[in-house]
């Protein structure tokens, strides 16, 4: 394949950003609208393009002749060379010398990745042409640089996902971060925007200094950060899928599978590195405890919160994981703590989504919960083995199924959030309680968000319910424990989305207030919101295990409806059956005004009360940073710098202060007073040459 | 009575005091400069004294004088000038209470 396309789908939202963030404010605002649409469509062709070159055409360099997918380098060039090359007399290169380069990685994940970024950036960006204008189809101020943002998200993104190395994934890693940042804070005359994107800002970086740290350790160690080097490692019982000098996948292997590397309390040096990389994928993909930026992030513009805080940056943290799962497959400890944290994170936000009232918060929490399934997918992924009622578990089936939700996800959890960004640009409000009985005046809007839940909530035949039902498979294959766990919470997020479902379309009739009647929003929202749930009824269909797996082996067969030969019926109708118990509960507590949902609350108070505040997780950081840092720990540092150190320059100054104001009447400026001085000292200096004469 | 050097050096050094004397204890500049004159033509009076005295074949001592009187007329004037100035701004010319200019 030729390095062209690779370089447009990276340039053009590069070009485009530059175009708008820098001639923006000479055209007019549409028009910055038009041109970032526009340039996002022909990206998302190329995109589709390269990944249906990648997955259909056969060609040698992307499919082995057993039928496994491989990972090629489009290109690959040197950006920052830090040590040279070591050369010998013939001019062959013996040793590479340290160097940062900028490439294009393209294997299964990647342009999965690349379909996904570019479908919602592209829905995201039509979108944005309607709800970025008021109610009589004027555009609000700051389009062009909204378009602009937008476009470097993109990029990012795209860069991020192609990364051929672990320090190119950083370095658009902060790219993306800082679009986050930039975005949220879109409104940034409205303080509590501002706030929220420093909280972000500041939360994603506390994360991305462990991310650092982490990969410091594993290329110090491994001596390299190529991904095709480190993900080649041949693992127990399995070939080596990715054609690499042997002697490098031989000594990672040693490294990490025969515990060569030294010990660090009490775990080997390598596990600290992936957990330390897990910690920035925990950031950014608000895992707990560093979940408490993403519910803030909120405050950006409604379609930011569809691209970025739900369907692309926020899966970084997994996709991350993903990239590096050869390596986690050898540390299983480390392994174990990205399952327990995501299965933790995943109850807890479904529970704190059960008692919100701002529908963005409600759906901020359920991406976190959904985030922390394909978390937990990814976590209880082994190689092949029998599980404990003796069924052999198909090797790698939870990274397939992690990967796969991560797609169907980003579909569904797009629509929900242009729906509820639909609904918010009628009303004028983030409250459910504003809405209530919507359904009447929003056809499209009710339909789509239905669909949005029904898929969610892992309804057959709608997405959520095969990459669902393959992430509990894969549970059930690991831990019977974790399973249920992850069952309750699928139960769990049917409850509350249909809550919020019933809310706002049911409850009790609309009142209406004034003249203004809440109607469906222009074409340029309503067509998205269509389209997305067109791929919601069908991305379950597509199949993942053919196409994205561990090493790139396809997990089942021939056969293009794979996901249903991969169905373990059992578990589905387990899962179908919880989904439709949430879904049957949330549809009698709140399809018609009761005093049921009151009733409830005031029998649980405290539990309503910890949910509705997030278990105080805000609080409590802000007790530590504020109580515990800013005080016990600031304070005293401020006071040694401004009492001790500015201290002893201060009493320099003041020394020196003091003693010329002391001696200033020496300057008289009166010349007989120097003259007096002068001749004194002209007859002491006389007689004292006499007296040495005589 | 013979005439030797000592006749004219100390009426200069007399003369050297009393501009001393004058510039340190007056107070008004007019009786400054007045001192300051004084203590250069005593000067000049022993140039011309050692040169007419100790090397009478040559005159380099009384172009000297000749020098500094010139030089003296014109500081002279220019102290003057500034002393009107300073009289102008101030309606003073008392060395103590020109002090506008001072830290």
């Amino acid at each position: 394949m030729e390095s062209t396309m690779p370089v447009l789908i990276l340039a053009i939202p590069l070009f485009t950003f530059l175009l708008l963030g820098l001639l923006g404010k000479f055209m007019q605002r549409g028009m910055a609208g038009v041109i970032g649409t526009s340039a996002m469509g022909i990206t998302l062709v190329l995109s589709y393009i390269t990944a249906f070159t990648y997955f259909f055409s056969g060609n040698p360099l992307f499919i082995s002749a057993g039928g496994d997918r491989l990972q090629a380098v489009i290109f690959n060039t040197v950006w920052l060379q830090f040590t040279p090359d070591q050369i010998d007399a013939a001019g062959q290169i013996v040793k590479h010398g340290l160097a940062i380069k900028l490439g294009f990685l393209l294997d299964s994940i990647s342009a999965m990745m690349l379909v996904v970024i570019t479908t919602i950036s592209f829905m995201v960006h039509l979108y944005s042409n309607g709800y970025m204008r008021d109610h009589h189809g004027v555009c609000e101020k700051g389009f062009q640089r909204f378009f602009a943002y937008l476009s470097l998200f993109s990029f990012s993104m795209l860069g991020l996902v192609v990364a051929t190395n672990i320090f190119q994934m950083y370095i658009f890693w902060e790219l993306v971060g800082a679009s986050s940042y930039l975005l949220i804070g879109f409104y940034y005359t409205k303080p509590s925007a501002v706030s929220a994107s420093k909280k972000a800002f500041i939360v994603t970086r506390f994360a991305d200094l462990g991310f650092l740290i982490g990969i410091l350790i594993l290329s110090y160690y491994t001596g390299t950060f190529n991904f095709t080097e480190l993900t080649s490692v041949p693992v127990e019982g399995l070939n080596d899928v990715y054609a690499v000098s042997a002697g490098t996948a031989e000594h990672i292997r040693s490294i990490f599978a025969d515990s060569k590397a030294p010990l660090f309390m009490g775990a080997s040096v390598m596990t600290w590195a992936l957990v330390l990389i897990f910690m920035g994928g925990m950031g950014k993909s608000a895992m707990m405890p560093l979940h408490i930026w993403l519910p803030d992030a909120m405050e950006g513009p409604t379609p930011v919160s569809a691209l970025i805080h739900a369907a692309t940056m926020v899966v970084a943290g997994v996709y991350l994981v993903a990239r590096l799962f050869p390596l986690f497959l050898m540390q299983t400890s480390a392994l174990d703590i990205v399952t327990v944290v995501g299965a933790v994170t995943a109850l807890y936000a479904a529970m704190v989504a059960c008692a919100q009232i701002d529908i963005k918060r409600v759906l901020a929490f359920s991406t976190i919960s959904q985030i922390a399934f394909m978390m937990v997918s990814l976590g209880v992924t082994r190689i092949a083995h029998t599980d404990a009622l003796g069924h052999e578990v198909h090797e790698g089936l939870g990274y397939m199924a992690s990967m796969f939700h991560l797609f169907t996800h980003a579909m569904f959890k797009a629509l929900l959030f242009l729906g509820a960004g639909a609904l918010i640009h009628a009303i004028g409000s983030n409250d459910y309680t504003a809405m209530h009985g919507l359904r009447k005046y929003m056809p499209v809007t009710h339909w789509t968000f239905l669909i949005g839940c029904l898929a969610i909530a892992g309804i057959i035949p709608f997405a959520g319910f095969f990459s669902k039902d393959e992430i509990l498979t894969a549970c059930f294959g690991h831990s019977t424990v974790w399973a249920i766990w992850m069952t309750l919470v699928a139960g769990l997020t049917a409850f509350y989305m249909f809550r919020l479902y019933f809310l706002i379309f049911w409850w009790k009739e609309h009142k209406v207030h004034g003249e203004h009647v809440p109607h469906d929003q222009p074409w340029t929202m309503t067509l998205p919101l269509i389209i997305l749930a067109a791929i919601s009824c069908v991305a379950g269909f597509v199949p993942f295990g053919n196409l994205v797996t561990w090493n790139g082996h396809p997990i089942t067969g021939a056969g293009f409806f794979t996901n249903l030969d991969n169905l373990n019926w059992n578990v589905a109708v387990i899962s179908l059956c919880v989904a439709i118990i949430g879904i049957l509960v949330a549809m009698k507590m709140y399809r018609k005004e009761n005093p049921l949902p009151e009733k409830m609350r005031s029998a649980l108070p405290r539990l309503w009360d910890w949910c509705h505040h997030r278990f105080y997780w805000d609080e409590l950081y802000m007790f530590i940073t504020h109580k515990i840092i800013f005080d016990r720990v600031c304070k005293p540092i401020a006071w040694f710098d401004r009492h001790v150190i500015d201290g002893t320059m201060d009493s320099f100054a003041t020394m020196t202060n003091r003693l010329s104001v002391a001696i200033k009447g020496l300057q008289s400026g009166r010349i007989q007073n120097y003259v007096w001085v002068y001749l004194l000292g002209a007859l002491v200096l006389a007689v004292v040459t006499m007296l040495c004469v005589l | 009575m013979e005439k030797t050097m000592l006749c004219y050096l100390i009426p200069s050094l007399i003369m050297f005091c009393c501009g001393v004397y004058g510039f340190i204890t007056r107070k008004n500049m007019i009786a400054i400069l007045i001192s300051l004159e004084l203590m250069l033509n005593s000067v000049d009076i022993n140039f011309v004294v050692f040169n007419r005295f100790l090397f009478p074949g040559s005159m380099e001592g009384m172009f000297f004088t000749l020098f500094a009187i010139a030089i003296a007329a014109a500081e002279t004037a220019l102290a003057i000038a500034i002393i009107i100035n300073v009289f102008r701004s101030v309606k003073n010319v008392d060395v103590e209470e020109v002090s506008k200019m001072k830290f």
